[in-house]
């Protein structure tokens, strides 16, 4: 029905719209039609919005509401939970569709279009943008292997011993062939960042375990991509040739690398636009999210790894664009990004849960028990097979309880589904969607709820919470020098070496291109510093603590004190200045925060975790006001000393 | 053991360094080579000025510092004892060295050693602390010239206030150790020698 609700007269010409003389002339000549309903209710209008914010609300409620019922959040991750909740929507869907007469059912289903170009950008640029970027490339080797060649074993060996299976007189399979068989292998076979990060996201596991699994699912994209079409249009065609098997490879190659170069080519012009948006600071943030998503959607078009382009966006554009951008903007861009990534998250999971119930199912026996079985021996033989020759590589060798962590953290997820889903309608296809939830169930459920357990069981190092300090910062700059010396002594072009000098490059044409103003020649223990600075003003306000009094002082010296001689640049900016003060004011007013400890899905750490009672804060509050009247005087003074000082050079 | 003619490494010299040092063969003659090609004078030993003929050396912020860290105190010269020595410390730590022989004294490719190794370029005039001068002196080489003096030494005032426990307004070698126990130095400080 196409009424409209702004209008309260019927329509009586079709569905064009009426003007207003049109109106009172149809009121004229149609006053005996029925009276203009007051309240109407016209539902189709709204349809689609509606439903997608429904859903929405019910996900986000279903978060807030696991986090109600304490014991069950502490055993069972979420990821699970929200299968859970949407097994039960997809039942009440269902129960209420059959009841209807509805034939063409209206359960949504994990379409793979909404998935791969809405679902998984966020969560895939969330991750990226934050990626601990020294853990990835020290570790760059390792993971490359686990991700191309650990899930080129997993797909063969799969797909080898299923096709073995599918012989089994016993199992009636014998109408599977040798490439579906692949195919399958292909898309079960890769490890999937979402369920990687719903789970150790919430074990806060140590940083060099987290990298290995978590750039492993992020980088064999690419070979799921190859593998996928090629065994797809292998299956078509129907024979393979050595031509078609070179072939892959250079597509590997080609998928990858491109993909790499797209997200470069979109995080540079990023940069370079962030540096011109010193007037409008409000569309800050969405320049960051929008060259993201065209990267992902640019490889997308050419069927490269749209994953690797986002990542490589991310990673590209982060430090020029942090150089850039107000304070504020970069809160937005941390805030929002972790708002999508969650809420896409916990849809995706919903999802999940009532694809399973809507879809048709073909189960059968020996596939889905040999699948699940495959999966787990060739995941554990892929590890350990590859530690061993990795190790003899590495400097910190990875130990028997680093490979078990790996191994037992290689999750499936929603892209095998959607893979599954996206496959020519056969008879294949419904158990082979069959077999792929059970597996994902199954990596989700009984993984995902053992491996809290086995990693406090196996005394696994933890995240460390705290920040780096400065003396931190410092002396590994020191050792990286110290490091690049030694291995130039040697005549050994290594890690540092290289390092250096992408760093020395980036330092003379790099910064100085893509970040505006002064900061483009700060360094970076400079820029570390002033960030530390400004963290611990924040952290000033918020706690009142008395002890970090010293470094107020400190940053009254930032000032420039005296300019008769000329001095090259000044030591803290204006700008910066104003920021401080804006930003201790602000606060002040600010209501009481409660901050907690850190979480992927929070913003600040806050090692000062303090109840405040309202009296206690009250005192807090008038103390804070008097100290902030007393650094601006400060501030003041210096400032006037110095644009003294500096008329006084003029003259 | 003495300047001399030949180029050529004795088995026995090898066999010394490789208990000394702990490199395998294959490395200790890699590195030879690689001494006798920095060797200009061919006399068996280093001077300051071979050392700085290495392009990338020059424009290390710290390269002074560690070429002098190869020569012992008061010499100018250095043989290739010394110098597998010094290259010694970056060898990375391999667990099964453990079980094979108990060493009696620590080996010096040992976290510890490591630490003393870059804690000695740091402390230049061997009093075993870093004064503030000292840390200045290093963060000046670091950041260049463009920073202010008030700003790196409000730097450097609270880098001496977050690793100073005992009060003297300087950092010791036990304070040095603390404040990098959560960097991974094995992995830092070592240098993959090729086999």
């Amino acid at each position: 029905c196409e009424t409209n609700i702004l209008y309260f007269f019927p329509m009586t010409r079709g569905n064009r719209t009426l003007t207003p003389e049109e109106e009172e002339d149809s009121q004229q000549h149609h006053n005996n039609t029925k009276a203009f309903p007051v309240l109407s209710f016209n539902f189709e209008h709204v349809r689609k919005p509606f439903e997608i914010s429904l859903w929405i609300l019910l996900a986000l409620l279903m978060k807030l509401g696991f986090h109600l019922i304490p014991r069950v959040s502490h055993i069972v991750p979420e990821s699970c939970l929200l299968i859970v909740v949407g097994l039960l929507v997809g039942g009440v869907i269902k129960a209420l569709d059959s009841d209807a007469s509805d034939t063409n059912s209206s359960v949504p289903v994990l379409n793979t279009k909404l998935f791969f170009l809405y679902l998984l950008p966020p969560i895939i640029l969330d991750a990226g943008y934050f990626l601990p970027i020294r853990h990835f490339t020290e570790n760059l080797g390792t993971i490359l292997m686990f991700a191309v060649v650990g899930t080129l074993w997993n797909a063969f060996f799969i797909g080898g011993m299923m096709y073995g299976v599918c012989q089994i007189e016993a199992a009636q399979l014998g109408d599977v062939d040798l490439l579906s068989c692949l195919l399958f292998g292909s898309i079960i076979s890769a490890v999937d960042p979402v369920a990687v990060l719903a789970v150790f996201e919430e074990i806060h596991i140590n940083e060099l375990l987290y990298i290995l699994v978590f750039g492993e699912s992020l980088l064999n994209d690419a070979v799921t991509v190859v593998l996928y079409h090629l065994f797809e249009e292998f299956s078509h065609a129907g024979t393979v040739t050595i031509t078609d098997a070179f072939l892959g490879v250079i597509c590997f190659f080609v998928v990858s690398l491109g993909g790499v170069m797209i997200g470069l080519i979109y995080g540079i012009v990023g940069a370079f636009t962030s540096r011109f948006t010193l007037h409008s600071r409000v569309i800050e943030p969405l320049f960051v999210f929008l060259y993201s998503y065209m990267a992902y959607l640019s490889a997308e078009v050419f069927h490269l790894s749209g994953i690797m382009s986002l990542i490589a966006c991310g990673v590209a554009m982060r430090p020029y664009v942090e150089a850039n951008i107000s304070h504020k903007s970069y809160t937005t861009i941390k805030y929002f990004m972790k708002m999508w990534s969650s809420v896409s998250e916990t849809l995706i999971f919903i999802f999940l849960g009532v694809s399973t119930v809507a879809g048709p199912h073909v189960w059968n026996w020996t596939f889905v028990i040999f699948t699940v079985i495959l999966c787990l021996v060739s995941r554990v033989l892929g590890v350990v097979g590859l530690t061993f020759i990795i190790n003899k590589f590495r400097i910190v060798k990875l130990t028997k309880k680093d490979q078990f962590i790996v191994a037992y953290g290689g999750l499936r997820g929603a892209i095998a589904f959607s893979l599954g889903f996206l496959l020519t309608d056969t008879h294949m296809k419904t158990m082979f969607l069959t077999a792929i939830i059970t597996v994902i169930f199954f990596t989700v459920f009984v993984q995902g709820m053992t491996i809290r357990p086995l990693v406090e069981l196996l005394a696994v190092k933890k995240k460390k919470e705290t920040k780096r300090s400065i003396n931190e910062e410092i002396h590994t700059q020191f050792l990286d020098h110290l490091l690049t010396g030694i291995e130039d002594v040697c005549g050994h072009y290594g890690h540092h070496h290289w390092k250096d000098k992408l760093n020395r490059f980036n330092k003379t044409y790099v910064k100085k291109c893509l970040i505006s103003g002064e900061r483009s020649t700060e360094p970076q223990l400079i820029s570390f510093y002033n960030k530390m600075e400004l963290r611990q003003a924040m952290m000033l306000v918020e706690s009142g603590s008395l002890a970090v009094l010293p470094s107020l002082t400190s940053m009254q010296n930032i000032q420039p004190r005296d300019t008769v001689k000329q001095r090259v640049i000044p030591s803290i900016s204006k700008r910066r200045e104003e920021e401080i003060r804006k930003m201790l004011r602000s606060n002040l007013q600010k209501t009481r925060q409660r901050l907690r400890s850190y979480s992927r899905h929070d913003l600040m750490m806050d090692p000062f975790e303090e109840d405040l009672s309202e009296v206690k804060f009250r005192k807090q509050r008038v103390e804070m006001g008097r100290r902030v009247r007393l650094t601006e005087t400060h501030l003041n003074v210096h400032n006037s000393l110095s644009f003294k000082g500096m008329l006084h050079c003029f003259y | 053991m003495g300047s001399r003619a030949s180029t050529l490494l004795r088995e026995e010299e090898i066999e010394e360094i490789k208990k000394e040092t702990g490199f395998s063969h294959s490395q200790i003659t890699r590195l030879y080579s690689r001494f006798t090609s920095l060797d200009k004078g061919e006399n068996g030993t280093l001077s300051r000025e071979d050392f700085q003929r290495i392009p990338e050396l020059a424009i290390n912020p710290l390269g002074d510092r560690i070429i002098n860290a190869f020569f012992p105190e008061g010499e100018d010269q250095v043989n290739f004892r010394g110098f597998m020595r010094t290259l010694a410390h970056f060898r990375p730590i391999e667990d099964n060295e453990k079980n094979k022989n108990p060493p009696t004294s620590e080996p010096l490719n040992s976290r510890t050693n490591k630490l003393l190794f870059a804690f000695r370029l740091y402390d230049l005039d061997r009093d075993d602390k870093i004064s503030r001068d000292e840390l200045l002196q290093v963060l000046r080489m670091m950041v260049g010239v463009n920073i202010s003096d008030e700003q790196l030494g409000s730097i450097a005032d609270r880098t001496i206030q977050e690793a100073d426990t005992n009060g003297d307004n300087s950092i010791s070698f036990s304070e040095f150790i603390k404040v990098l126990e959560k960097v991974d130095v094995e992995q830092k400080m070592s240098i993959r020698f090729l086999h």
